[in-house]
């Protein structure tokens, strides 16, 4: 076994730069295929912590349709402070609160940003603070009675979201209205919840001209309940309280947990077309292996009768030209992931740097390393199956005739 | 009595070319003597080396038995007539046909890899067998890296690794100058004194002094044997 494993690597040896870009191929594709799987286990696994911070008894009851915060749809669409008295009223709701976030613009200092404004009432600040793994790490919170006052994000001032510097006690201008900045969050890694201002939901409500509409509410569910069967009575009471059909509910009740499911979901199709499409440049390389190996075939034939006459058996031949594409597949699988988790920590460390969010963070099991090394591997042995079987069944006569 | 290493009984040989048959070999019988030193001559398309390739178990025949050693070979598969080249048949080519990434030494070695034979043994022998070739002082260089006699002598030095009965040679000097091909001859008479046996297939009628008995084939017939003492 180790002879042939000698005599294959010799041979890629001798053709170098084929046997290289031969190898191009397989590492491209590996090199995809394990960035990809590295930055998406990460950014799962990023997500599910944020998640467990949430616990799992929250439900949170959202407009249909909406995406990412303040995207929200039409007037039509939204909830009101009507559904929050209702889902408060829900038995095994422990509290419910709701929030508003709006985009708007905001000054300072003669530089003006579009940002997102949080409107929450003070009571539940600290609720919601807490289950985002937030603290206050300079000033204070909301307080009760506080009217234009702001408590900022963390990008606000420990990041570049402003050329100035900015600290508790300046003042910024949310949509013409001066507010006093009296505290600083702490860091969650994503841009938009580091850059939002918290303000009271009232005064947000009165500079923005809204009547009454919450962004999102959340509830928690007392303990001895299911979170699920309280979604659903919660689905219930609000459907026959807005008026709505079955199946046509223009508001989404989800617990956290089917809400990360529902991501999870989403996020493993996303990762397996990704992965699929990296997986076609393997495909390719697999076909080059396959070229390669059917050429060196061709030009090896005299050699190859030449083993035969000097009594190399056709499974000798095989095995020789096995170990040689598998090599191929293995060596550039090798250098695939190696690229690979370059590549990865490349898009953490620009993700980190350029959108400040530590939510992208690329990891590498073992079984990724391992699992890519055996795939390529395999790539290689297979695409050589059909030119190893070419040539062991040569019959030596002939192979020493070919010129 | 010398014992008999190849014998041809009746030997036919046909290649299909498409729609028609060419008979190659009609009809050979041919017994060859352990110690034997012979050379087979015949223009080309003659089927001389239709007949080598049956003689070194590198083809079967299409009619008639061929026995080698005393083992009719025209039953094998291809993996048990592989065994036997191997063991009891060392092949020399007009061109050489070494290994290009092997070393001297790894050339002479390589038959002994698909015999089993273990790698401190292997290299052992080899190095016997570059001794004797005199060639020791090349032992790793690459095939590209000597001449045309050396590289000759490298291909008969891998025809000994596993102590063959018979040593099989189609045209080992048809690609050397005179005065090179008269040192790789001297080799093989040399091995001949030591009783291997040499087939030697060519068209070079300066051969012929060396052997023992020359077999002419012509038409895919042994057209004449002569017997030189």
């Amino acid at each position: 076994m180790k002879d042939y494993f000698f005599l294959a690597f010799n041979n890629l040896k001798r053709r170098k730069l084929r046997s290289w870009l031969t190898m191009i191929g397989i590492f491209i594709g590996i090199a995809a295929v394990v960035a990809l799987i590295s930055l998406g286990q990460g950014l799962q696994s990023a997500i599910e912590e944020q998640f467990e911070q949430l616990g799992s008894d929250k439900i949170i009851i959202m407009p249909k349709g909406m995406g990412p915060p303040g995207t929200a749809s039409s007037d039509s669409l939204i909830l009101t402070s009507k559904d929050l008295k209702v889902i408060e009223n829900v038995r095994g709701v422990e509290y419910a609160f709701g929030y508003l976030t709006k985009q708007g613009q905001a000054k300072y200092k003669g530089e003006s940003v579009i940002n997102y404004a949080a409107g929450i009432n003070s009571e539940d600040f600290e609720l919601m603070a807490e289950m985002g793994g937030l603290t206050i790490i300079d000033g204070r919170k909301l307080e009760k009675g506080d009217k234009f006052k702001v408590v900022v994000g963390y990008n606000h001032v420990y990041k570049d979201t402003w050329d100035k510097s900015l600290g508790v006690g300046n003042t910024i201008e949310i949509e013409g209205y001066d507010f006093k900045v009296v505290g600083v969050m702490s860091k969650i890694g994503n841009p938009i919840d580091d850059n939002l201002l918290y303000v009271s939901k009232d005064v947000l409500k009165e500079i923005l001209e809204i009547e009454d509409e919450e962004s999102q509410i959340i509830a928690k569910a007392s303990s001895g309940f299911n979170p699920i069967d309280v979604a659903e009575t919660i689905e219930r009471k609000l459907r026959k309280s807005r008026g709505e059909k079955e199946e046509q509910e223009t508001f989404s009740v989800q617990t956290s947990e089917q809400l990360l499911e529902s991501f999870s979901n989403i996020f493993g199709i996303v990762q397996a077309v990704l992965v699929g499409i990296a997986g076609i440049s393997l495909l390719v390389g697999g076909i080059g292996i396959m070229n390669t190996m059917y050429t060196s075939v061709l030009e090896r034939t005299k050699e190859i009768g030449t083993m035969k006459a000097i009594g190399a058996k056709n499974s000798d031949i095989l095995l020789i030209f096995l170990f040689e594409s598998g090599l191929l597949g293995l060596v550039g699988g090798g250098i695939g992931i190696g690229i690979g988790i370059g590549l990865g920590e490349g898009a953490e460390y620009i993700a980190s740097i350029s959108l400040g969010t530590n939510l992208l963070q690329a990891v590498f099991p073992w079984y990724l390393i391992i699992g890519a090394l055996l795939f390529s591997f395999l790539i290689g042995t297979l695409s050589g199956i059909f030119p190893a079987m070419q040539a062991a069944k040569l019959k030596p006569a002939d192979a020493l005739r070919y010129e | 009595m010398k014992q008999t290493i190849i014998k041809l009984d009746n030997v036919h040989k046909n290649y299909e070319m498409g729609d028609s048959t060419v008979q190659a070999v009609k009809g050979i019988n041919l017994e060859i003597k352990k110690g034997d030193f012979i050379v087979i001559i015949g223009p080309s398309g003659s089927g001389k080396s239709t007949v080598m390739n049956m003689i070194g178990a590198l083809d079967l025949a299409t009619k008639g038995n061929i026995f080698l050693d005393g083992q009719n070979i025209e039953h094998l598969e291809e993996s048990e007539l592989a065994q036997i080249r191997g063991k009891k048949i060392g092949f020399v080519f007009q061109t050489f046909n070494l290994i290009p990434t092997l070393t001297a030494l790894e050339n002479i070695a390589l038959p002994m890899i698909f015999q089993g034979v273990d790698k401190n043994e292997r290299i052992k022998r080899a190095e016997e067998i570059l001794e004797n070739v005199k060639l020791s002082h090349r032992r790793n260089h690459l095939p590209n890296e000597l001449s045309g006699g050396e590289r000759q002598r490298v291909a008969i030095g891998r025809a000994l690794s596993n102590n063959p009965e018979v040593i099989l040679a189609d045209e080992p000097t048809g690609n050397l100058d005179t005065k090179t091909g008269a040192e790789i001859m001297k080799l093989f008479k040399e091995l001949n004194k030591r009783g291997t046996t040499i087939i030697l297939v060519t068209h070079d009628t300066n051969l012929l002094n060396h052997a023992q008995k020359v077999l002419k084939i012509k038409d895919g017939k042994i057209e004449q044997v002569r017997r030189r003492k």
